[in-house]
């Protein structure tokens, strides 16, 4: 059918127009550069965003945002745009820079530049819907894409922290023969007690231990499903044929313990580290005693 | 796969060797419980350090193994259970309550040793 090639060529000349009316666009963009990139650094301080940030240094990114955000209107390709906001993120989010602040600038500019359209196109509204039709999926596009980098860069942060957190968080360490402490700081969350029980069980048959403390002072509160957890690794503690004794429960703690129902004939806690590394001793047949007398040292001194 | 069960001083050792199933257990435990007094022994010691799995029957019959040897006048240790195995028996709710388990074979002759029952110690001294 006629119509069909007709449409065909419609598509490609509309094509072909965008095209053309991006480059117009660009144009426009760069012959303003100066005005908007003043009027867009305005606009972020008085929304009071970027706070974490001074005046020129708010300008600097503000000029290296606007050209790559130009460029990637004038290129159609995003990569270059992608490496910069993934620098940038790197940069900022250490500063305490939150995603809102990202996602408002980008959004100011789109803002900024489409005012500035308006007011260019102010006579030919038609011509204004047309190039609008040409900047809004790219702008779009190009917020999209500065968000997600900040977003990824975040999480890419977030990720190497947690790992470094697990791997300081539950230390091993033997302080006599056959007796171990575990002291454990912070929260305990489910994948936290999963590694703590492994490190456990694997410190047990490693250094061949008889008595292990697993010192909780540190730890404010834990929910039902990670006391059950902590029960039931004590339990398997025992089949490996050592004994855990738990210090430092706090009042929280006890009454979560008390709450599921502990059987507490299983668990043997005592209140501080001091008592339970001295009831380990007792358990291994250690005896501690001064070497002298305290009052003689005292006396000497 | 039969278990063999070799006779240490006045201990009896138990080596399981591979993955055991219902009627190997039951013949374990039947074994065990007629040799113990056979050869008058002091104490049996149950290693389960090749197995992967402790299911609920192996656990209720270790259990029985031992409540029975009780019975019979000798003490029980099961040795060697696998870190994973001891934290899976214990998130299905299997335990081996009132039954001495130690490390592995030395751990356990030594706390059958302790038990004063071992050689050369008086019968019932402070555990």
């Amino acid at each position: 059918m006629a119509n069909t090639q007709d449409f065909a060529t419609f598509a490609e000349a509309r094509l072909e127009t965008t095209a053309s009316r991006l480059r117009e666009l660009v144009a426009h963009l760069r012959q303003q550069r100066a005005q908007l990139r003043e009027e867009w650094a305005r606009l972020i301080t008085e929304a009071k965003l970027l706070t974490a940030m001074t005046k020129e240094e708010i300008f600097a990114e503000a000029t290296s945002v606007y050209d790559n955000y130009v460029e990637a209107l004038e290129t159609g390709t995003y990569e270059a745009l992608q490496a910069y906001a993934r620098n940038l993120s790197e940069r900022i989010i250490p500063r305490g820079v939150e995603t809102h602040e990202v996602v408002g600038i980008v959004l100011l500019l789109r803002d900024v530049l489409a005012r500035s359209l308006f007011a260019k196109y102010r006579e030919d509204f038609n011509k204004l819907n047309r190039i609008l039709d040409a900047y809004e999926p790219a702008a779009n596009r190009i917020a999209g894409t500065v968000a997600v980098g900040f977003v990824q860069e975040r999480e890419r942060i977030i990720r190497e922290q947690q790992e470094a957190i697990r791997e300081l968080s539950t230390p091993v360490l033997q302080v006599r023969e056959r007796l171990l402490i575990l002291p454990i700081i912070g929260v305990i969350d489910p994948q936290r007690t999963r590694q703590l029980t492994e490190q456990l069980l694997r410190g047990i048959r490693t250094n061949r231990a008889k008595v292990v403390v697993l010192d909780i002072t540190g730890v404010p509160y834990i929910d039902s499903p990670v006391a059950n957890h902590l029960v039931q690794t004590v339990e398997a503690a025992r089949l490996l044929g050592a004994n855990v004794i738990v210090t430092g429960l706090s009042p929280e703690i006890a009454q979560t313990l008390v709450n599921i129902g502990v059987d507490l004939g299983k668990m043997n806690t005592v209140g501080d580290l001091q008592g339970g590394i001295e009831e380990a001793e007792r358990l291994l047949g250690y005896k501690v005693v001064p070497m002298q007398e305290p009052t003689a040292a005292h006396v000497v001194g | 796969m039969q278990v063999p069960i070799l006779k240490q001083g006045a201990y009896l050792i138990a080596t399981v060797q591979s993955a055991l199933t219902d009627e190997d257990l039951k013949q374990l435990r039947d074994t065990l419980v007629v040799s113990v007094s056979k050869v008058r022994a002091r104490g049996v010691i149950v290693d389960v350090t090749a197995l992967d799995v402790i299911d609920s029957f192996a656990t209720r019959t270790l259990r029985d193994v031992a409540h029975m040897i009780r019975l019979r006048g000798a003490e029980t240790v099961i040795v060697g259970i696998q870190p994973e195995v001891a934290f899976s028996m214990v998130k299905l709710g299997l335990s081996l309550e009132g039954i001495a388990t130690s490390l592995d074979l030395e751990e356990g002759l030594a706390y059958l040793d302790r038990k004063g029952k071992g050689p050369g110690q008086e019968v019932g001294t402070h555990r």
